[in-house]
């Protein structure tokens, strides 16, 4: 039986992380993967999509080519290439994890891993079983898409993002279930390739989590693409046959259609995947939604085992799963007596969130609403696109960053922008608020120009009635 | 409207005073310049004078409160016939005013204990629990932009806040709990609780930390601005400031022949120099003449200075005080005599500005006048070196030619800061200042 310091069971960006991160502190680490390592994000996530988002997003300009005095014509997508390119990034990446692994010396076994209690854990591949021990286990088995009860996704008609990014061909009329992050982008991606895409949320506005200034701006800027957005809709009924899927959709004012689309994408959630993982064995407890219940720290209610990423509360993000990887591989190895780390709990507040459609979403902190029902009294600062310049050169001129201050404190409590290469930008406020910076660290900063960064300034500025530009 | 009355900043390093006392009283009218109260620092006690005029609303911090900060509002001013409670100050008075007797003696305590002050916060200690903190190594407190606003706020004193930052970096979750008006007792409460986990306190820290456990029967003093400064840059400087001590043995004969004649001829312009007097121009004209021991260390730089400013100790009711006689080397030794008769009156009352307090090049500490035969003083920092002169007394003495007689004679040692002074230069300006006394004409000339 091998025995290490450390186990880590699943190989997402929370769970190669936190094996990196022992391994560097010094720990015998390994690794415990079903599938591929990498996870979803890499293999079927984050970083595919993106690579699908790129495509649609140049066929996007090349439609708009006259726009930049270009000529583009004959302009088609071939949605099998399209595909091909994204599996290969995925798979250049997740090779990329397996030289990582090698390069620490962290130990990968294949199979399908579960705690057996005590510290021991099995792996069973093509019917063998190994077993395992460690002092500590990090579970870190991520989740996965959650399903419509009245429909289960068969990966023909009605599809999980795991389905919509591997089209065979592309859907005629789509039906997208869901107008979070993962349903926004994919309708994003399909409507850039000429999709009629129609988008069922159950809340009163998209993209929920966000501000409702960006939910406000992302469905006018949506629907003026083409999108046909239903809010405060529900599904009643899906039916799909080998042809068509119909759907009895029930409208905002109770009205109910019965609608034909050739394809469906459910996108309302994940369920995390704490099934046969053997977590009835330890007497590590889920929460309600059987999501595992851990401590700032990660640590669940059982010692030596600990939970990131996923399969823990949200936000359910794959840098948030890193970096609590990092953090937990810290904790474990200071319980081993490391006195060098100083593992610091993460604040949810400061982890930002990005959704890649077009124009970009991103946002860190509390929205204007949410900051006001906690009771701050704030300073809110807006800065449109069409006052940047590199913007308006860029020909993006959609979109705008709003800032929320404490009034009293100058903290800064969120920021949110919607627009060209936003995801990109946010770090910026977040490392400020990692950082506990106030409006006038923001103010005083030099951002150099020409750049779309510089509505960051102007925001903060127009916070404090000083916006320069607008 | 209400005007309102900060505690001013008296010196560009005050962060804090006493309000010692009012001199208005809620209901009198001010006019611009009258003195409001007098606030006492960390050296001396200082009049607050009126910048704007009205009646007095409402006295908002009760005189013989400490430690009120820089920027609390300590009073309002209103307009004639205006009503004083309308303030919009009010709910700071319970700030900034004293809490009960029992949060100062903790207070005290968490001062007086820094090696507890280092440990980990308890609030999430476990038995196994990771510690996110890493302690207040160096002197400096790391503080978020955030955390100072939240703290200049809320009146929260952040030397007794434990951080659990990066770095041990105080941030905003610390604040959360701490007490808002200066009174960081459960603060220190908590650290205590956390021993166990951290490097064990030496067995004096724990008497100190609990002295009203102390088995002789003793008082208990609260420590005073004063004595706290000078017990912390006593502290930094033999902690951070390698001394090194030259002693020269110094006759006097000439010296006090010299002071003989000199009173003579200025008894009638009613001047009565002093050795000490002819002592600090000594010492003026040596720093001047060996300039590498009239500098200033900083780290990666040195300043080197064209001019002597001599800080003279002076002891004071309670302390010790270091007015200064800038430009001690090209100064008359007569208005030397009475600029320091001068500055050592006020100094007394406690009425010195900082600004005739704080700086200088060198310093020299006489403890002749209490027989004291030779010490060694501690470098006053940022200053590189003092001068410790002792009593001046008659020995036996070797005089040239091997003839043994009677001289006066004194010792005099120099401390140097050996990080910027080399003992070779040292020695050069004892031995210049030595010159000096024993041909003292080089004094007046």
């Amino acid at each position: 039986m091998s025995s290490y310091d450390l186990i880590v069971l699943g190989s997402g960006p929370g769970g190669y992380v936190a094996a990196i991160r022992g391994a560097q502190l010094g720990l015998k680490v390994a690794i415990v993967e079903r599938e591929n390592l990498g996870g979803i994000c890499l293999n079927w996530g984050c970083i595919p999509t993106k690579a699908l988002l790129r495509s649609s997003e140049i066929f996007h300009y090349m439609n708009h080519a006259s726009d930049y005095g270009l000529k583009a014509e004959a302009i088609s997508a071939d949605i099998a290439a399209i595909v091909k390119r994204s599996r290969g990034v995925a798979s250049k990446l997740n090779q990329g994890v397996t030289h990582l692994m090698k390069k620490n010396k962290i130990t990968v076994h294949t199979g399908q891993g579960k705690l057996l209690g005590g510290g021991k854990l099995s792996v069973v591949n093509d019917g063998k079983t190994e077993e395992l021990s460690a002092k500590h286990i990090i579970i870190a088995t991520g989740a996965r898409a959650r399903d419509l009860p009245k429909a289960k996704a068969d990966g023909k008609r009605i599809w999980t993002y795991r389905h919509a990014m591997t089209p065979t061909e592309l859907p005629t009329k789509l039906l997208v279930i869901g107008s979070g992050a993962i349903g926004i982008e994919f309708a994003s991606f399909y409507n850039d390739l000429g999709v009629k895409v129609t988008v069922v949320e159950m809340m009163d506005r998209i993209l929920p989590v966000e501000d409702a200034d960006v939910s406000t701006f992302m469905a006018k800027a949506l629907t003026k693409q083409g999108f046909d957005l239903r809010i405060s809709a529900n599904i009643q009924k899906i039916e799909a046959t080998d042809a068509a899927v119909t759907a009895e959709i029930k409208a905002k004012d109770g009205t109910v259609t019965t609608e034909e689309f050739s394809h469906v994408i459910v996108a309302i959630g994940i369920v995390p995947n704490v099934e046969n993982i053997g977590l009835e064995d330890t007497g590590v407890e889920p929460d309600k939604r059987y999501h595992i219940k851990v401590d700032e720290y990660c640590r669940t209610n059982v010692d030596g085992i600990w939970a990131i990423g996923d399969v823990t509360a949200p936000p359910w993000l794959a840098h948030k799963a890193s970096h609590e990887g990092v953090l937990a591989a810290e904790a474990i190895a200071q319980a081993l007596g490391n006195t060098e780390v100083h593992p610091h709990p993460i604040d949810a507040k400061n982890i930002p969130g990005c959704t890649y459609c077009h124009p970009q979403v991103a946002s860190v902190g509390l929205t204007e609403a949410k900051a006001k029902e906690a009771g701050h009294e704030v300073k809110v600062g807006n800065f449109p696109f069409v006052g940047n310049g590199k913007a308006i050169a860029l020909g993006e001129a959609e979109g705008f960053i709003k800032t929320v201050f404490d009034a009293k404190t100058g903290e800064l409590l969120g920021a949110h922008m919607v627009g060209a290469e936003v995801t990109e930008l946010i770090q910026g406020y977040t490392i400020g608020k990692q950082a506990e910076l106030v409006e006038t660290d923001y103010i005083q900063t030099v951002f150099p120009h020409p750049t779309l960064s510089e509505m960051m300034h102007e925001s903060v500025l127009s916070a404090y009635s000083r916006a320069v530009h607008f | 409207m209400a005007i309102e009355i900060k505690m001013p900043a008296l010196s560009p390093t005050m962060e804090e005073g006493t309000l010692a006392k009012w001199l208005v009283k809620e209901g009198d009218s001010v006019a611009s310049g009258d003195l409001l109260a007098e606030i006492e620092t960390d050296k001396a006690t200082m009049e607050f004078e009126a910048v704007d005029e009205g009646v007095i609303g409402q006295i908002l911090v009760a005189e013989g409160t400490e430690k009120v900060k820089v920027g609390t509002v300590i009073a309002t001013i209103i307009a004639e016939g205006e009503e004083a409670g309308s303030s919009p100050a009010t709910p700071e008075k319970a700030a900034a005013e004293p809490t009960a007797k029992a949060e100062e003696q903790n207070k005290e305590e968490a001062k007086d204990a820094p090696a507890e002050a280092q440990v980990a916060p308890a609030a999430k200690a476990q038995a196994a629990a990771p510690t996110p903190s890493v302690t207040h190594g160096d002197a400096r407190l790391k503080v978020s932009p955030l955390a100072r606003r939240l703290a200049a706020n809320d009146g929260i004193d952040l030397s007794a806040v434990q951080g659990s930052g990066p770095g041990g970096r105080i941030v905003k979750a610390d604040l959360t709990g701490a007490p808002k008006g200066g009174a960081p007792a459960s603060v220190a409460a908590a650290p205590k609780a956390a021993a166990p986990v951290a490097v064990p306190a030496p067995a004096a820290k724990a008497a100190s930390a609990s002295p009203t456990d102390y088995p002789t029967p003793h008082e208990q003093v609260k420590l005073s601005g004063m004595r706290k400064t000078i017990a912390r840059r006593l502290t930094e400087s033999k902690q951070t400031v390698p001394h090194i001590y030259l002693t020269v043995d110094v006759r006097l004969d000439a010296l006090l022949k010299l002071r003989g004649e000199l009173n003579d001829a200025l008894s009638s312009r009613g001047i009565k120099v002093s050795v000490n007097d002819l002592l600090i121009k000594a010492l003026g004209i040596a720093l001047v003449q060996v300039p590498e021991c009239n500098v200033q260390y900083q780290g990666d730089t040195m300043l080197k200075f064209s001019r002597a400013d001599i800080s003279v100790a002076v002891s004071i009711p309670g302390g010790l005080i270091t007015p200064i006689v800038t430009e001690a080397d090209t100064k008359s030794v007569a208005a030397i005599s009475a600029e320091m008769k001068d500055l050592a009156e006020r100094a007394k009352a406690g009425k010195l500005q900082p600004s005739e307090y704080q700086g200088g090049t060198a310093s020299l500490s006489n403890m002749g006048m209490m027989g004291i035969t030779q010490f060694d003083a501690v470098i006053n920092p940022p200053q590189a070196m003092i001068l410790a002169v002792s009593a001046g007394e008659k020995r036996p003495w070797v005089f040239p030619g091997d003839t043994l007689g009677v001289a006066t004679a004194m010792y005099v040692t120099g401390s140097f800061d050996h990080r910027a002074i080399d003992g070779a230069d040292g020695a050069r300006l004892m031995s210049v200042f030595k010159g000096l006394v024993e041909k003292p004409l080089g004094l007046i000339a």
